[in-house]
C-alpha cells in the first residue's frame, strides 16, 4: 500500500474513529478488572468486581437469557410461517403488511412501550409479569425474522420447488418441513442470533416496560451505572461483552452466509 | 394411462387467455410434444394436465375414466420434470428421488428397493449419495427424470426437459431422454420450443400458437404435410413462394414455377433442402450470403422471393456472393397450403 | 387443505400477535394524546410552549450534527477499508464494527469513562474537562451508536459498485481525486442517503445513551420520559411519541424508497 497524502488522510480518521471507539472500551475492560480505579493497574488485577456483579446481578443475567431464548421461540413461531406466506403472495398487501411490522425498527421503543402501557398497563397479572417484557421484545425483534427468512426465500425459486413437491404428492403442510424450512435455514439461523443478540441488549422498551422484581441484563446496567461505584459498573459492562460479542460475532458470519446464498 | 381434454381453456386473472378452448386426446403409451414459440400456450397446457393451474369452468380432464378435472397436483399422480428440474437443494440424490415414495407412506424397506431401480435405470447409481450442487446438468436432469418416474406416476410431464443445458450437451442428452422415456413405457407429454427436439423424441407432436393447437400429428406427418402455414414455417422453416398463378405454372420474380394442382386458393411453400441450384433451373436470383455448415452449403439467394430464399447446396463449390444462379424445385416437393385468413 | 387455505393460515400468527400488541397499542397511543383538557389542540401546545418547541428543535439539531459527522468519518474510513488491504486491518474493521450490539446505556457508560468527572480526559488533562454530560457528551454518544452502522452501510454499497467504472475513470485520465468526486461518490450517493437517515433518526429516538448520561439537556425522548414518569402527564408523553415516531418513520420509508437498503436502527 502506497501512502499519498489522500491517503494518510484516511488512515488518520480511521485510526481516531477506532480510538474513539476502543479507547473508552477498554477503559470499561480494565476497571472492571482492577483493584482501584482511580490508582490504575498498579494497584492490581482483580475478579472481585466481576464475582460481585455475580453475586449482585446474576438473577437479571438470567433473566435476560430466558427472555432471549422465550423471544426466540416466539418470532421463530411467528416469523418463519409469515415469511413464508410473504414469500408466496409478493404483492402490494404483503408489502404494506411487511412495512407495517417494521414500525418497531423505525418508531423508538420508548413510544412502544408507552403504548403498550396504555393499552396493558391495567391488566396488572400480565403488567407485572415477564411475559408483557417479551412481548416488547418479541415486537422489536421480530422484524428482523422476518425480513432476514424473507430475504433468503425470495432468492430462491420458492414456486417451483413447492410445485415440484406437489407433483410428488406433498401436502402443503409437508411441503413447508420438507422444502421451505430446510430450505430457509440459513435464514432462520443468521435471524435467530440477531434476535438473541438485540432481545440481550434490549433496553429502551425494557426500562418502561420492567418492574423492580423484573430486571433484565441492560436495566441491571443503567441501574449499576446510575448507583454503584465504577468498578462494579464496569465489571458489570465486562460480562455484557462476554456474552454480546460472540454473539454478534455468530451474527455477522451467519448473516453473510445467508446473504451469500442470493 | 389415456389422457382426454375437452373444451379445456385458461384465462388469467389478469384476462390474459392463455389456452383457448381445446379437446385433445392422448393414448396410453405415447409420447406426445407440445411445440410451439414461447408463449403459444404449450407451457399452459401442461400445468392443466398436471393440475399445477386451475382450468377456467367448462373444462374436464380425464385420465383414462378419471375425472380429474377439480383434483390438485398432489393427489392426481403425474410425474413432472422441470424446466430448472427444481431438484430440492436440502436433499441428496436418493433423497431427491425416494421423496415422492416417501409421499406415498410406503414401508423404508420398498422405498429404497424401488428408488434403487429407477437409480439403476437412469445410470446414476455412483452419484446416489452426492448432494445436487455437485451434479453437473446432465445429470440433474436425470435425477429430474428419476424423481418423477420413481413414484410410479400415471402420467410423465416434462417441460422444456433439455433447454438448461448447454447446445453440446442437448443433442447428446435428447436422443438419451428419448430412449429412457421408451423404457419407462409411460405416457409422456413433453414441452419444448425446439422442433428438432419434438421431431426426434416424440410419437406425435401437437404444434401450438396463440393458445390454440395447429395441428397434431406424426413428426412425418407434420413435417411431409402441414395444414397451415404457420406448421410449415416452424417445423422445418418453409418460406412462401409469392406470385401469380397461370397456366399451372407460379410467376414469382426470380421466375416461373410448375405447380403440382392448380385448384384452389392457396400459398406455396418450400424447405431450402428442396430449393436445388441448377444450370438450367427456372428460377433465378443473385447470391447474397454463402455459409458453410459442414454437411453442405447454405445459399442465401434474393430476387425471389422477400427477403432471401435459401438453397441447401451439398456440392464442394459454392457459388459466391454476387452470383447470378439459377435453381430448380420439384414440384411435388411444394407445399400447397390454404391461405391464412387472419394475419397474427 | 389447500395451497392457498395453508398460506392464508401462515400469516395467522402474525396478524394476531401484530394486531394485539402493535396495532392496537398504536391507536390506543394516538387517542391517549388527546386525553388532556387541551383535546387534540395538544399537538399545537407542543409548538406553542418554548419548553417543548426548543426541545424539538435541539433534538433535531444534534440529531444533524450527528448525522453530518458520522457520514464524513465513516465514509472516509469505510472506503479506506474497503480498497485497501493491509496487515491489521481486520482488526480496525473489527474495532469499527463490535460496537453495533452496544446498547444505548452501555454507549453512555463509554462515554463518562471518557468525559465525565472520573473519566479519561479529565484525568490526564488535570484541567477540570468534564463534557460527558453536555450536549457535546450527546453528540458523541449518539456519534459511537451511529459509526458502525453507517460504516457497514458504505462498505457493502462500496463492494457492489463495478470497478470497472473507476478504471474506466482512470484510464480517461482522472486523478484519484477526481474519481472518488465522479466516480465513487455518486455511486455511494444511495447508500448514504439511506444511513444519513437511519443515523438521524436513531439518535432523534435515542433514549438510553441520554438516560444513562443523566443530562439536563431536554431532547425528545428525555422529555417523554420525564412527562410520562414525573409530571405524569399521559396526554403530552403520548403526543409527543407520537410526533417523535411518525417523524423516525416516515424518515426511514423515505431513505428506504430512495436506497433500498435495510439497514436495523436498534438499540
Amino acid at each position: 500500500m502506497r501512502l499519498t497524502f489522500a491517503k494518510t488522510l484516511q488512515l488518520a480518521v480511521t485510526l481516531l474513529a477506532c480510538a474513539f471507539l476502543f479507547i473508552p472500551t477498554m477503559q470499561s475492560v480494565l476497571a472492571g478488572l482492577t483493584a482501584n480505579y482511580f490508582r490504575g493497574i498498579s494497584s492490581g488485577l482483580t475478579l472481585k468486581w466481576v464475582a460481585q456483579v455475580w453475586d449482585l446481578y446474576a438473577d437479571s443475567i438470567f433473566l435476560s437469557i430466558w427472555l432471549a431464548i422465550a423471544c426466540l421461540a416466539c418470532t421463530l413461531v411467528i416469523g418463519i410461517p409469515a415469511a413464508y406466506g410473504l414469500a408466496r403472495n409478493p404483492g402490494r398487501v404483503s408489502r404494506i403488511l411487511e412495512e407495517f411490522i417494521s414500525l418497531p425498527l423505525a418508531v423508538p421503543g420508548l413510544a412502544l412501550a408507552l403504548a403498550l402501557l396504555q393499552l396493558y398497563g391495567s391488566m396488572k397479572g400480565f403488567r407485572t409479569s415477564w411475559t408483557f417484557i417479551l412481548v416488547g421484545h418479541v415486537l422489536y425483534t421480530l422484524p428482523f425474522m422476518v425480513r432476514s427468512v424473507l430475504a433468503v426465500l425470495s432468492a430462491m425459486d420458492l414456486k417451483t420447488l413447492e410445485d415440484a413437491a406437489a407433483s410428488l404428492g406433498a401436502s402443503p403442510w409437508r411441503r413447508f418441513a420438507d422444502i421451505v424450512v430446510p430450505n430457509a435455514m440459513p435464514g432462520i439461523l443468521a435471524g435467530a442470533l440477531t434476535v438473541v443478540t438485540l432481545s440481550i441488549g434490549e433496553f429502551n422498551l425494557t426500562w418502561m416496560l420492567h418492574t423492580p422484581y423484573l430486571k433484565t441484563l441492560p436495566v441491571g446496567l443503567a441501574d449499576s451505572y446510575a448507583s454503584m461505584r465504577l468498578e462494579i459498573a464496569s465489571a458489570y459492562t465486562l460480562i455484557f461483552f462476554v456474552i454480546i460479542i460472540p454473539m454478534l460475532v455468530a451474527m455477522q458470519w451467519a448473516s453473510q452466509r445467508a446473504q451469500r446464498i442470493k | 394411462m389415456s389422457i382426454a381434454l375437452k373444451n379445456v381453456a385458461k384465462t388469467y386473472p389478469d384476462g390474459t387467455k392463455a389456452l383457448q378452448p381445446t379437446d385433445l386426446e392422448f393414448r396410453a403409451g405415447e409420447i406426445v410434444s407440445l411445440l410451439g414459440p414461447s408463449g403459444c400456450g404449450k407451457t399452459t397446457l401442461l400445468r392443466l394436465i398436471a393440475g399445477l393451474e386451475r382450468p377456467d369452468a367448462g373444462s374436464s380432464i380425464h385420465f383414462d375414466t378419471d375425472d380429474v378435472t377439480r383434483l390438485p397436483v398432489e393427489h392426481r399422480r403425474v410425474g413432472m420434470v422441470f424446466q430448472s428440474y427444481a431438484l430440492f437443494p436440502n436433499m441428496s440424490v436418493l433423497a431427491n428421488i425416494s421423496y415422492g415414495l416417501k409421499m406415498q407412506k410406503l414401508p423404508a424397506a420398498e422405498i429404497r428397493a424401488r428408488a434403487d431401480e429407477v437409480i439403476k435405470m437412469c445410470q446414476l447409481e455412483p452419484y446416489a449419495n452426492r448432494s445436487i450442487d455437485a451434479l453437473s446438468g446432465g445429470q440433474r436432469q436425470r435425477v429430474a427424470l428419476a424423481r418423477a418416474f420413481a413414484p410410479r406416476p400415471r402420467i410423465l410431464l416434462l417441460d422444456e426437459p433439455l433447454s438448461a443445458l448447454d447446445a453440446a450437451l442437448r443433442d447428446k442428452l435428447r436422443d438419451e431422454l428419448a430412449a429412457l422415456l421408451r423404457r419407462f413405457k409411460i405416457t409422456a407429454i413433453f414441452v419444448t420450443h425446439d422442433q428438432d427436439e419434438a421431431l426426434a423424441i416424440a410419437d406425435r407432436v401437437a404444434v401450438m400458437r396463440n393458445g390454440r393447437v395447429m395441428q397434431i400429428g406424426t413428426p412425418e406427418d407434420l413435417y411431409h404435410n402441414p395444414r397451415v402455414p404457420f406448421v410449415a414455417e416452424f417445423v422445418g422453416h418453409a418460406v412462401e413462394l409469392c406470385g401469380t398463378v397461370e397456366d399451372g405454372k407460379l410467376n414469382t420474380p426470380g421466375g416461373r414455377l410448375a405447380l403440382p394442382r392448380t385448384d384452389a386458393d392457396y400459398q406455396v411453400y418450400v424447405r431450402a433442402d428442396d430449393v436445388k441450384l441448377s444450370q438450367d433451373g427456372s428460377l433465378r436470383g443473385t447470391v447474397e450470403s454463402v455459409t458453410f455448415l459442414g454437411t453442405h452449403y447454405r445459399v442465401g439467394v434474393s430476387g425471389v422471393v422477400q427477403g432471401l430464399l435459401y438453397a441447401n447446396h451439398t456440392g464442394t463449390t459454392p457459388p459466391k456472393p454476387g452470383d447470378t444462379v439459377r435453381m430448380e424445385i420439384a414440384p411435388e416437393a411444394l407445399l400447397l397450403l390454404p391461405r391464412e385468413r387472419h394475419a397474427a | 387443505m389447500s395451497s392457498a387455505t395453508f398460506v392464508r393460515l401462515c400469516f395467522v400468527p402474525l396478524i394476531a400477535f401484530t394486531l394485539a400488541f402493535l396495532a392496537l397499542p398504536l391507536v390506543r397511543l394516538f387517542f391517549a394524546s388527546s386525553e388532556s383538557s387541551a383535546g387534540w389542540g395538544i399537538y399545537l401546545e407542543i409548538l406553542t410552549t418554548p419548553r417543548y418547541l426548543q426541545t424539538l428543535v435541539q433534538t433535531v439539531l444534534v440529531s444533524l450534527a450527528v448525522t453530518a459527522a458520522a457520514l464524513v468519518i465513516s465514509t472516509t474510513a469505510g472506503l479506506f477499508l474497503a480498497r485497501n488491504r493491509f496487515p491489521g486491518r481486520g482488526i480496525l474493521l473489527a474495532i469499527l464494527t463490535l460496537p453495533l450490539a452496544f446498547p444505548g446505556v452501555v454507549i453512555g457508560f463509554l462515554i463518562i469513562l471518557l468525559g465525565g468527572r472520573q473519566g479519561l480526559v479529565n484525568q490526564l488533562t488535570s484541567g477540570h474537562v468534564v463534557f460527558a454530560y453536555s450536549l457535546f457528551g450527546l453528540f458523541l454518544g449518539y456519534l459511537y451508536f451511529s459509526i458502525p452502522r453507517v460504516l457497514l452501510t458504505v462498505m457493502a454499497a462500496t463492494e457492489k459498485l463495478d470497478p470497472a467504472l473507476e478504471e474506466a475513470a482512470r484510464s480517461l485520465g482522472a486523478s484519484p481525486a477526481r474519481v472518488v468526486l465522479d466516480v465513487i461518490l455518486p455511486g455511494l450517493a444511495p447508500s448514504l442517503v439511506a444511513a444519513g437517515a437511519i443515523a438521524f433518526a436513531t439518535a432523534m429516538g435515542a433514549f438510553g445513551t441520554a438516560f444513562t448520561l443523566a443530562t439536563d439537556i431536554d431532547v425528545l425522548p428525555m422529555v417523554i420520559y420525564t412527562e410520562f414518569t414525573l409530571s405524569a402527564n399521559v396526554a403530552m408523553a403520548a403526543a409527543l411519541s407520537v410526533v417523535l415516531g411518525i417523524v423516525t418513520w416516515v424518515l426511514l420509508v423515505l431513505a428506504r424508497n430512495f436506497s433500498g437498503a435495510t439497514v436495523a436502527g436498534g438499540g
